[in-house]
C-alpha cells in the first residue's frame, strides 16, 4: 500500500486508499455496510464545541437534540466499544435545563450542552468512581474533583465515567477490573491506556470531549491508538484534587477531543490554580485558543520560523517502521508549513523508562496504602487486623497493581532506597535538564506518541515488560513535567491511526495548540473517523 | 487553629468523626495543603528553643498500616527537620535541690496526628474516630542530657511552659496536647558510650515520668550489678501507674522500615531569612528570660519559680507592678490570697474577676492608708468573685479609713462612756481589756478606723488618770 509516502500531499491523496477493508465482522449490522463503504471524509476537524455553542445560541438546534444525538450513538456503539463504566441518567434533563436557560437568556457557560466523559479515576459526587478497581466497587465520593466542578460550572454535561486500567496502571485498558474496552478502529484491538475508555469514547463520538489522566502517557498513547487529539498539560496546570492518585509527582488530568480546538477549549475550562492542590500552579492562564486562525486565513507558510526538533532516539530501534514513516510524513508536512526541522538528541532518553517505573511504582505503593478496606471499599470478613488488610487488598487489587505496589515497596525499602528511588530521582533531574537544553534550541520537539499503532487485545497482557516498553515515547515528558499534544497524523498499513507527539516548554500549551491546530487544519484528506461510525459522518 | 493539611477545626472531646473532611479521612483523590500556621508555630518553637532553622526543609511520608492512619502513611519530616541543634535552660525546683540546667535539643519537626481507635466493651470490634487525624504536631527530640527522673520531668515541664508562653499549644497532657516518650539507658561512671536504651510509654503526667524513669534506672542498675546486663534489651516498656513499675510492651526485633520518601503532594518548605527574623523579633518573653528578670528584681527563687510557672500568672504580675511598682507586695498578694482563692475555687487567674489594674489599685489604696489591710483582704475577695473596682467598692461601702485623730477620739470617747464597767475593771488592772475596747472602736467605726491610731488614742484615754 502507499502509506509509506513521505510527502504529506501524497499522504492526503492516498490515505483514503490505505483504509482497511478487513476485520469488520464484529461491527454491528446497522453500520456494517457503511464501514464497508469506506466513508472517507475530506472535511477538516472542526471544533464540535464551537458548533454546539453556535447552534444552541442561535436556536438552530437545542442542547437536547445534541444530547440525544450523542446518546443514540452511545447506545449503538457501546455494546461493541465498552468505553463506559457508568452512564449518567440525567443527561437529557441537564440538556433541557440548558435549553431553558438559553430561552430565558441566562448565562450557560462556554461548554453549555457539551457532553463530556470523565475517566473513572476522577471523582464525581453523583456517580460511582471506582478507578477501575474492585476495591472501590460502588464507591461514591462525597465531592466532585476540581476539574469536574469546573466543567459543571462551564455548563458541560457529564455523560458518564470511562473505563481505564486499574488506578491508571496499564497501557491497554485491559487492566480494568470490570471490562475490556475495544478500539473503535478495530474492535479486536486495544484502545491503549490507561485512559482507553476516554479515548475510545471520543473516537466513537460517544461524547464531544473527555477527561483522562496522564502519569506516563495515559492520555497520549490512547489518543494515538484511537486517532483522536490528546493533550497532556504541564504538571500543575490542572488541579489534581479529586484525581485518584497513582503517582502524585507525575499525574496530570488531560484532555481528549476530535480536534485540537476542542482539546484546547476543554483545557481552558478545567485549568488554573486550585487552593485544594498545593502543586497546582498559580501561573496566570491565558486564552489558549484565541489565536487560532481558520484555514482560509492561513498564510502559505503559517509556521515559518518555528524551530522543530525531532528527537533522534524516538525514531530508531524498537519503533515500528510504519510509525516512523508516518512521523516522517508529519515532519515533511511541518516543513511545508514553514518549520525549520532539525534532529535533536536526548541522550538520557532511554533512562527515562526505568526511572519512571521506579518512581511511579514507589509513589503508587504509598498512594494505594489507603485502600485497606477499613473506611470504604470492599472489606473481607476477618477476626484479625493483618489478615483483614491482607485479604481485602488481595481480593480488591488486580495483578498489575499488586506488581507495582511490590516493586515500589521494594524500591523504597531500607537499604534499597539509594540504589532505586534516589537514583531514579537523579535520572529525573538529568531528563529535565536535557529537555530544557533541547527546548532552549527548539520551539517544540517531535516524536511518535507510541512505538506502534494499536495492537491486539491480549497480545501483551501476560508480558508486562513488553507493555512497559510501549511507554518509552511518553514517560520522559512526565518526568520533565512538560506539556505535550498528540494528534493523529497518519495510518499504518492495517488502517489504524498513528499520532505524532509535540512537546513544548513548561506552561506553553498555547504554542502547542496553535501549532497543532495549523497542522491538523492543513493535513487534508486524512479523516480520523473510525469505520465503526463512518456512515454517519460520510461526506 | 485548623488541622495541618485541611481546614477542619479540631476541638478535644468533640463527637467522634465530627471534625473530618475528605482530606483528613484520606478519601481517594483528596490532597493535603499545608496550613501556614503550622510553619509559623514550628518556627516560633524552633527559635524559642535556640535552634538552627532549616530555610529549605520538606515533608516526607512515614508509611505503616494501622486503622487509625487513614492514608496508610503519616505526613512527617524525616531527614531535614525544620529546626535542629538547640537547647533549653531551666531552674530545678528548690525542693529537688534547685540549680540551673541546660539540655540540648536535637530537632523539632512538623507532622500530623493519627486518629483514635475506640474498643467496644465486648471486644468483638473496634471503631475508628478520625477527629484527631491530621491535627498538627511538633515533635521535639532532646539530647540524652538528663540524669534523673526529676530532670527529665522538669525538662518536659519547661517545654510545656514554653509552648504555653508562645501560645502554640495548650500543652495539656490529659488531652494529649503534650505527649512524652522517654528513653532510658545507664552506663558505668567514666564510660563514654551509652548503654542499651529502653523506651517507656504511657506517661500521663510529669510525676509519672519522673517516677517511671527512676524506677527504670534502678531496674537497669540492679540487673547490671547482678551481672545480668544482657537482660537490658532494646524494647518498649509500659509504665503501670497502679503497680508503679515498668513492664515489657514489645521487644524490637529490628528497626521498623517506614519507607520514608519525600511527600510529592506538598512543595518544599522554604523559609525566608526575614520571615524567621520577624518571628524572632516578635517572640514574647520566654520563661527563662522572665525568671532571670524576676531574679534581678530581687524576688526569691521560690517566688520566681511560682510567678513564672504560669504565663498568665506572670502576665498578671507584670501588669500589676507596671501600675504600682511594689514588687514584694504584688508577689505576696498573688502568691497568698489570690493563689489560695484560685485553688479553692479551682479557677485560673484568667477566670477570676479581679484585674491586675484593680490589684494595683488595691495595693496603692493600702499603701496610701486609704483602706486598712484588713479591709483590703475583704474587698479582694469581692473583687475576685464579683469584679468591680476598688474605688467603687470603697465608695459604695463607705470603707475609707478614718485617719483623723479627732474623729477617732470621738469614737473612743463614746465607747469608753458606754462601757463604764469594763473601764473600771481595766483601771483595776485588767489591762487585757484593751483588746475589747479596740474591738468595740473598730465595730463602731465599721472597721474603718486606722488601727494604729485607735490603739494610740485608746491607750491614752484608758490610762488617763483624770
Amino acid at each position: 500500500m502507499l502509506s509509506s509516502v513521505q510527502n504529506p500531499r501524497i499522504l492526503l491523496l492516498h490515505c483514503r486508499w490505505s483504509k482497511p477493508l478487513h476485520h469488520h465482522r464484529h461491527y454491528p449490522k446497522a453500520i456494517h455496510a457503511a464501514a464497508q463503504a469506506q466513508a472517507v471524509s475530506t472535511s477538516l476537524p472542526t471544533s464540535q464545541i464551537q458548533i454546539i455553542q453556535k447552534s444552541i445560541h442561535s436556536r438552530e438546534k437545542t442542547a437536547r437534540q445534541f444530547a440525544e444525538e450523542f446518546l443514540n450513538r452511545l447506545r449503538l456503539t457501546e455494546p461493541h466499544v465498552k468505553s463506559f463504566l457508568h452512564v449518567s441518567e440525567t443527561v437529557l434533563n441537564e440538556a433541557d435545563e440548558i435549553d431553558r436557560k438559553i430561552d430565558q437568556n441566562e448565562d450557560v457557560g462556554p461548554l453549555a450542552g457539551v457532553l463530556v466523559a470523565v475517566k473513572d479515576n476522577i471523582c464525581t459526587a453523583d456517580m460511582p468512581s471506582t478507578a477501575g478497581s474492585k476495591i472501590l466497587e460502588n464507591y461514591r465520593p462525597p465531592f466532585d474533583a476540581t476539574a469536574v466542578k469546573k466543567l459543571k460550572e462551564s455548563g458541560a454535561i457529564i455523560v458518564g465515567k470511562t473505563n481505564l486500567d486499574e488506578f491508571g496502571m496499564g497501557s491497554t485498558t485491559e487492566g480494568s477490573a470490570y471490562q475490556v474496552t475495544s478500539n473503535p478502529w478495530n474492535l479486536e484491538c486495544v484502545p491503549g491506556g490507561s485512559s482507553g475508555g476516554s479515548a475510545a469514547a471520543v473516537s466513537a463520538r460517544q461524547c464531544v470531549v473527555s477527561l483522562g489522566s496522564d502519569t506516563g502517557g495515559s492520555v497520549r498513547q490512547p489518543a494515538s491508538f484511537c486517532g483522536v487529539v490528546g493533550l497532556k498539560p504541564t504538571y500543575g496546570r490542572v488541579s489534581r484534587y479529586g484525581l485518584v492518585a497513582y503517582a502524585s509527582s507525575l499525574d496530570v488530568i488531560g484532555c481528549f477531543g476530535s480536534s485540537v480546538a476542542d482539546a484546547g477549549i476543554l483545557l481552558q475550562s478545567v485549568c488554573g490554580h486550585d487552593k485544594l492542590d498545593a502543586t497546582s500552579s498559580k501561573r496566570e492562564v491565558i486564552d489558549f485558543t484565541s489565536q487560532f486562525l481558520a484555514k482560509d486565513y492561513l498564510e502559505s507558510q503559517p509556521l515559518k520560523g518555528l524551530r522543530v526538533g525531532v528527537i533522534r532516539e524516538t525514531l530508531g530501534d524498537g519503533v515500528d517502521q510504519e510509525v516512523v514513516l508516518s512521523i516522517r510524513g508529519a515532519i515533511s508536512h511541518m516543513e511545508e508549513l514553514g518549520c525549520t526541522v532539525t534532529e535533536v538528541s536526548l541522550p538520557s532518553f532511554s533512562l527515562g523508562l526505568p526511572a519512571y517505573y521506579v518512581l511511579a511504582s514507589s509513589e503508587s505503593s504509598s498512594n494505594l496504602s489507603r485502600y485497606d478496606g477499613v473506611r470504604y471499599g470492599n472489606q473481607i470478613v476477618s477476626d484479625e487486623l493483618s489478615s483483614l488488610y491482607g485479604g481485602s487488598r488481595a481480593n480488591g487489587l488486580g495483578p498489575e497493581v499488586k506488581r507495582r505496589i511490590l516493586m515500589g515497596t521494594y524500591a523504597l525499602s531500607a537499604g534499597y532506597y539509594d540504589a532505586y528511588y534516589k537514583r531514579a530521582q537523579q535520572v529525573r533531574t538529568v531528563v529535565q535538564k536535557s529537555f530544557k537544553a533541547a527546548l532552549d534550541e527548539h520551539d517544540i520537539l517531535i516524536s511518535p506518541a507510541a512505538p506502534s499503532a494499536a495492537y491486539k487485545i491480549g497480545e501483551k497482557k501476560n508480558d508486562p515488560l513488553a507493555m512497559y516498553a510501549g511507554d518509552i515515547m511518553t514517560v520522559n515528558v512526565n518526568l520533565a513535567g512538560l506539556p505535550a499534544l498528540v494528534l493523529p497524523c497518519g495510518f499504518v498499513q492495517n488502517g489504524l491511526p498513528v499520532g505524532v507527539q509535540m512537546i513544548g516548554g513548561a506552561f506553553d500549551e498555547e504554542k502547542l495548540l496553535r501549532v497543532g491546530h495549523i497542522f491538523e487544519q492543513t493535513l487534508q484528506g486524512c479523516s480520523f473517523i473510525p469505520p465503526l461510525i463512518a456512515d454517519e459522518f460520510k461526506c | 487553629m485548623t488541622k495541618a493539611f485541611c481546614s477542619c477545626a479540631y476541638s478535644y472531646g468533640s463527637q467522634p468523626n465530627s471534625c473530618v473532611c475528605p482530606v483528613c479521612m484520606g478519601l481517594p483523590g483528596a490532597l493535603p495543603v499545608l496550613n501556614s500556621k503550622v510553619i509559623e508555630y514550628a518556627v516560633m518553637l524552633g527559635v524559642a528553643l535556640n535552634c538552627k532553622l532549616s530555610l529549605n526543609s520538606k515533608f516526607d511520608r512515614k508509611q505503616y498500616f494501622y486503622p487509625d492512619l487513614p492514608k496508610g502513611y503519616q505526613i512527617s519530616q524525616f531527614d531535614v527537620p525544620i529546626a535542629t541543634n538547640g537547647f533549653i535552660d531551666l531552674d530545678l525546683p528548690l525542693e529537688f535541690g534547685g540549680g540551673h540546667r541546660r539540655f540540648g535539643i536535637t530537632r523539632v519537626h512538623m507532622e500530623e496526628d493519627a486518629g483514635k481507635l475506640l474498643h467496644t466493651g465486648t471486644g468483638s470490634y473496634s471503631q475508628v474516630d478520625l477527629n484527631r487525624a491530621g491535627v498538627p504536631l511538633l515533635e521535639i527530640v532532646s539530647e540524652p542530657d538528663m540524669r534523673t527522673g526529676i530532670e527529665a520531668a522538669e525538662y518536659a515541664a519547661e517545654l510545656q511552659r514554653v509552648v504555653r508562653y508562645l501560645g502554640v499549644s495548650n500543652g495539656n497532657m490529659q488531652e494529649g496536647s503534650l505527649r512524652c516518650d522517654v528513653n532510658v539507658s545507664i552506663r558505668p561512671i567514666g564510660q563514654l558510650e551509652f548503654g542499651t536504651k529502653v523506651e517507656i510509654k504511657n506517661l500521663n503526667s510529669f510525676s509519672a515520668m519522673s517516677r517511671a524513669i527512676d524506677f527504670e534506672i534502678a531496674r537497669q542498675a540492679a540487673l547490671y550489678n547482678q551481672g545480668q546486663s544482657e537482660e537490658i534489651v532494646q524494647e518498649t516498656r509500659l509504665w503501670e501507674e497502679g503497680a508503679q513499675k515498668t513492664v515489657t510492651m514489645r521487644k524490637k526485633e529490628g528497626l521498623a522500615d517506614y519507607r520514608y520518601f519525600p511527600e510529592p503532594d506538598l512543595p518544599d518548605v522554604i523559609l525566608k531569612e526575614e520571615y524567621v527574623n520577624g518571628i524572632r523579633d516578635s517572640l514574647p518573653e520566654l520563661p527563662e528570660m522572665k525568671r532571670r528578670r524576676y531574679e534581678e528584681m530581687g524576688l526569691s527563687m521560690q517566688d520566681v519559680l511560682f510567678l513564672a510557672n504560669d504565663v498568665n500568672v506572670a502576665d498578671f504580675f507584670d501588669a500589676t507592678i507596671a501600675n504600682v511598682p511594689d514588687i514584694k507586695l504584688a508577689a505576696n498578694w498573688i502568691m497568698g490570697d489570690i493563689a489560695a482563692y484560685m485553688k479553692n475555687e479551682k479557677l485560673s487567674i484568667n477566670e477570676i474577676k479581679l484585674s491586675p489594674q484593680e490589684l494595683s489599685e488595691l495595693i496603692a489604696s493600702i499603701k496610701s492608708a486609704t483602706i486598712s489591710g484588713k479591709i483590703g483582704k475583704e474587698i479582694l475577695l469581692e473583687l475576685m468573685a464579683k469584679g468591680g473596682t476598688v474605688k467603687g467598692l470603697i465608695k459604695e461601702k463607705d470603707l475609707v479609713q478614718i485617719v483623723d485623730p479627732v474623729e477617732i477620739e470621738k469614737i473612743v470617747d463614746k465607747v469608753i462612756a458606754n462601757n463604764p464597767k469594763q473601764l473600771e475593771q481595766y483601771r483595776g488592772g485588767k489591762t487585757k481589756l484593751q483588746g475589747f475596747f479596740a474591738g468595740q472602736v473598730m465595730k463602731e467605726s465599721k472597721g474603718k478606723a486606722n488601727p494604729g491610731l485607735v490603739n494610740k488614742i485608746l491607750l491614752e484615754k484608758l490610762n488617763a488618770t483624770n
